[in-house]
């Protein structure tokens, strides 16, 4: 039952947020004006349902199999993959490592700039245990 | 007698959605053994080998995409509820957040804007048509923000899908390397870099390191998708194109 509480919540909120962004016209995608409102009741109410718990870690304990279906779309493009497939695999390739690479290294920079005390191993754990 | 049988359930297994849903389920939990039989190397991504299982399938018995996703469709739809689920991670890790919020929201706004900026200028300069920088500019947000972004801004949605699920598995092949080759140890830090470069697949891939890079790195995907939706169109509409 409470898996079934958790994942009818979750569609509440997906729902909400499809239409608000239909009807206000918003730029963003229905689901995550959805986890951003989700999110706001989450801090307002002070604790996650256990039922919210239950089936947010299972769905996304397997996120990577919903990918699947998505990926498999890829026969459908595989001409126009084909026809452009330097500017393709090579800007996809190295963008994302330059992202990755870039994201990381600001990070760092800014979390010893910004941030706290950097990260040690026992401050982790501690916080670990606060959840 | 048996041919026409045969035939005859070929012709109901391939109009119902049962077929397209079984293979996606079998060919993952195959692709999730084959990973863990290789010590989760993350060569073996079991969404690259599942993809790739079921492509063969589908080539090889002449099934075309809209038939396999009548079935896949129910386990596609998932990734809107997985979207709003994010929220929770999101909370659960608020102490984290509200120390390293600065930080965080710094290298966020940078690296959305870094992913869309080199996608689109790498693809321009290798000669891609402005459809397919366009389709490749909100690659490095999770599949459903990323399809909704490619069709405001001029982007093919279907191929955004499989660009991100790409730039998903590149993200968490080669996340580990970069990281030891950059000696990044902190798991915060790798957790931001993956979720923004990589989003949900690269998050699958962080949780298998650790509880707190994955946490990372699902905070780091939630927030970028958020700050892909509002930073992607007006990069575009800035640069002109």
């Amino acid at each position: 039952m409470s898996f079934l509480t958790g994942i009818t919540l979750l569609l509440v909120y997906q729902l909400v947020g499809e239409v608000t962004v239909r009807l206000l016209g918003l730029p963003i995608p229905g689901p995550v004006l959805g986890m951003m409102m989700l999110f706001i009741t989450l801090l307002a109410r002070g604790y996650t349902p256990e039922s919210l718990n239950t089936a947010s870690s299972a769905l996304l304990s397997h996120l990577s199999l919903l990918f699947v279906p998505a990926g498999v779309g890829m026969m459908v493009h595989f001409d126009r993959i084909a026809s452009e497939w330097l500017p393709i695999t090579l800007a996809l390739f190295l963008s994302t490592l330059i992202t990755m690479v870039a994201t990381a290294a600001i990070m760092q920079l800014a979390s010893r700039w910004f941030g706290p005390a950097p990260v040690i191993p026992e401050q982790s754990t501690e916080a670990g245990r606060n959840e | 007698m048996n041919e026409p049988a045969i035939g005859d359930i070929w012709v109901y297994l391939s109009a119902s959605p049962l077929l397209g849903l079984t293979i996606t389920l079998v060919a993952y939990g195959l692709a999730y053994r084959l990973y863990l039989k290789a010590d989760s190397s993350p060569l073996v991504n079991p969404v690259l080998t599942s993809v790739v299982m079921l492509i063969l399938l589908l080539v090889l018995t002449g099934t075309s995409y809209d038939a396999y996703f009548e079935g896949g469709q129910f386990v596609h739809f998932l990734l809107g509820p997985a979207t709003v689920a994010l929220a929770v991670p999101l909370y659960q890790q608020l102490s984290r957040l509200r120390a390293l919020w600065l930080p965080i929201m710094i290298s966020l706004v940078c690296g959305v804007v870094i992913a869309a900026g080199s996608s689109i200028g790498l693809a321009w300069i290798l000669g891609g048509s402005t459809e397919i920088q366009m389709s490749l500019a909100p690659k490095s947000a999770t599949a459903p923000v990323a399809m909704g972004i490619s069709e405001t801004i001029g982007g093919i949605p279907s191929l955004t899908a499989v660009l991100v699920v790409i730039t998903g598995i590149v993200g968490a092949v080669t996340g580990t390397r970069v990281f030891e080759l950059m000696r990044i140890r902190d798991d915060s830090v790798k957790g931001i870099a993956m979720g923004v470069a990589a989003h949900g697949i690269g998050t699958a891939r962080a949780f298998q390191i650790s509880n707190q890079m994955g946490a990372f790195s699902g905070l780091a995907m939630a927030l970028s998708a958020f700050a892909t939706a509002l930073i992607v169109p007006w990069l575009v509409d800035l640069v002109g194109i």
